[in-house]
């Protein structure tokens, strides 16, 4: 796995923050889904994202594809910033998969319907070449020509989200942004469906950034590993980092809860004393010590700084 | 990284949704009966001028308050006998067929765009479109509809025209209600992020991928609205507040056999019968139509 040192796509300082309701005549309140996110994302590379339910993976997926506004920071494609991009440019160069292929296909159209629907929408060709490019990459991501006119329930998950990865192509887009793309399948075809899209990458030259809550996932396909914890980025690394010498203790945390009997029900808290904060009330300092470990006395008053060590990015009072 | 991954066993679908959904609509009795009537009353109106036996608007004093074959006195003639201008019933029955389902459906596109249109726009954008599309609901429920009605057409005076704008603008609150919930269960389908993820206008959005997944409620809605415009005419008519005579509207039909109830009832079991079943079978429709488009029996 090849890829150049070039950054695509590059966030800075992206904060989003949701106001939320307290109530009739109660207010609002700061809900800081993300805090201060700075990442690259280089071109051929996959860069996976882990993190528990909540910490803001979601949020940060719509503000790449342009579905959401940062409330400050900026996203730059090609060092350009988003701002000045119409919705179409965007769709162009990133396309989604999302979580659950069930939500994601409309119910009421046909297959053949769903997966043309960008070359439409972007006035790509006439239908005689909608089909055959629908053909095309149906036959890429192993789907027989005959589904075409079939409904989405008349499918299976697995192949469901096929039909879904299949409009996500069908556009040739630099970037594809998998937000749990597997984590509602099936075990026995999650694999497939991971395969599948690493057999794409290289096919297709495509750029991931690949959203999981589950560690082990992430191991076997990312170049780099962001693990987040509420709106924050606590470690940063190569996946033979994160799982050799894990730094942040929240990561440790992660790994040690890899080997759960139940994938996809979320990171159990067995081996994280308190349970997940309300991100409305985050807690002060280090926004992880009520549950780390080896918190210190400073951490429930001081955040910790951005800390590099070798080629790992830690965000821990451990390391200062 | 092998091929196997690529191509997937060659296993056979499921049925698709139309055969479900054709299935499910012929093993559902009662909205095939309701539909079967619902499509003999419209043939009946379409047809009146073909199957009507007499002019509706024809008075012939002399023979009024002939009863119907079935009675003493009846005759042939006049099958369901005649009003006290001495107008043949059946004849006018028919020709009110079409002043009542004229009724329904004008009120029906009128209440219904207007629902609809506030409805899936406070569903899709939320926040304060949706405070505004809450806060006309409310006044719109605050107004009694009847009193309301009574009011507009006593002071513009009674006419089909009138009635079905009355109607059309007062029945637009389950619309709206309804439409509402329905985008916003819909709107957080990935379906639609993915179409704005796509590039999607917002009308494409609502158009092909909203609309057709909220379209089963909105039959549903249309159904009962339209009975319920259709009684409600029945109702301003009785009061000789709505279609004004000598338009033959099965409401107005009622209202004038009213006096003679004790002597000639069947000048009001008629027309009567006739409302009944026409409401009863848009019931039965929209009960039906509710059932067959359940999400039970969809993905
Ligand atoms: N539209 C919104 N309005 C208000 N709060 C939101 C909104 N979207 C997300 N949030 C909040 O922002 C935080 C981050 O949500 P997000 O969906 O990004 O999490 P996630 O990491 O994707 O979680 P999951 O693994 O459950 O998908 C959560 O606390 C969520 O409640
Ligand atoms: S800063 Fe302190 S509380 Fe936070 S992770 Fe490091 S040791 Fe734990
Ligand atoms: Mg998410």
């Amino acid at each position: 796995m090849t890829h150049s040192d070039t950054p695509v796509l590059e966030l800075n300082g992206i904060k989003k923050t949701f106001m939320i309701s307290q109530g009739l005549m109660k207010g609002t309140k700061p809900l800081y889904a993300l805090n201060d996110i700075s990442v690259q994302l280089n071109k051929g590379e996959v860069l996976g994202i882990v993190g528990e339910s909540g910490c803001g993976k979601s949020t940060l997926a719509k503000i790449l594809l342009g579905l959401m506004e940062p409330t400050s920071g900026e996203v730059l494609i090609d060092g350009q910033s988003l701002k000045g991009h119409k919705q179409l440019d965007i769709s162009r160069r990133v396309q989604p998969i999302f979580q659950d292929p069930y939500s994601s296909l409309n119910p009421r159209k046909r297959i053949g319907d769903i997966i043309s629907l960008p070359l439409r929408v972007h006035g790509i060709g006439d239908p005689a070449e909608h089909e055959r490019k629908v053909i095309e990459i149906l036959d890429l991501v192993g789907l027989p020509k005959r589904v075409l006119n079939n409904y989405p329930n008349q499918m299976s998950g697995g192949q469901r989200q096929r039909v879904a990865i299949a409009r996500a192509l069908i556009m040739k887009p630099e970037i594809v942004i998998c937000d749990e793309p597997t984590s509602a399948l099936d075990v026995s075809v999650q694999s497939q469906i991971l395969n599948l899209l690493m057999d794409l990458k290289d096919e297709l030259q495509l750029t991931y950034l690949f959203i999981s809550h589950d560690l082990s996932v992430v191991e076997h396909l990312a170049d780099r590993v962001i693990v987040m914890y509420l709106g924050r980025i606590c470690e940063q690394a190569p996946p033979d980092r994160i799982f050799d010498e894990p730094r942040h203790p929240y990561t440790e945390a992660l790994l040690g809860s890899v080997l759960t009997p139940e994938p996809g029900q979320g990171v159990p808290d067995t081996n994280l004393g308190a349970s997940y904060p309300n991100p409305i009330n985050p807690p002060s300092g280090c926004r992880f010590h009520p549950r780390c470990a080896k918190a210190m006395d400073i951490c429930k008053s001081n955040a910790p700084m951005l800390q590099q060590i070798n080629r790992s990015k830690v965000e821990c009072h451990l390391y200062e | 990284m092998t091929d196997v991954t690529h191509s997937i066993e060659e296993e056979d679908f499921g049925p698709s949704p139309r055969e479900i959904l054709k299935k499910s609509i012929l093993a559902h009795r009662s909205l095939l009966l309701g539909f079967g009537a619902i499509v003999i009353i419209v043939l009946a109106a379409l047809l009146a001028p073909v199957l009507a036996p007499h002019d509706p608007y024809l008075q012939d004093l002399s023979i009024r308050f002939t009863p119907p074959v079935w009675q003493d006195g009846g005759s042939w003639e006049h099958i369901l006998g005649t009003d006290h201008l001495g107008r043949d019933y059946l004849s006018r029955l028919l020709y009110g067929a079409r002043i009542s389902l004229t009724i329904g459906i004008g009120a029906v596109l009128i209440s219904g765009t207007i629902g609809t249109t506030l409805g899936v726009c406070a569903g899709y954008f939320g926040g304060r479109v949706d405070m505004v599309v809450n806060y006309l609901i409310t006044v719109r429920l605050s107004m009694p509809v009847v009193l309301v009605a009574l009011a507009i057409v006593a002071i513009f005076g009674g006419s089909l025209n009138i009635v079905i704008m009355v109607l059309g603008f007062l029945l637009w609150d389950r619309f709206a209600v309804v439409m509402r919930s329905s985008t916003m269960q819909v709107r957080n389908m990935d379906y639609v992020q993915s179409a704005q993820a796509v590039g999607c206008s917002t009308l494409r959005i609502v158009l092909t991928e909203i609309m057709p997944n909220i379209m089963n409620n909105l039959i549903v809605v249309a159904t009962l609205e339209m009975a319920h415009a259709i009684l409600l005419e029945a109702g301003l008519s009785f009061l000789g507040l709505g279609v004004q005579p000598p338009l033959p509207s099965w409401g107005l039909m009622v209202a004038e056999g009213k006096e003679m109830l004790f002597f000639e009832p069947w000048l009001i079991m008629i027309p009567g019968a006739a409302l009944f079943i026409l409401i009863l079978s848009i019931n039965l429709m929209g009960d039906g139509v509710r059932d067959v488009t359940a999400p039970a029996g969809k993905n």
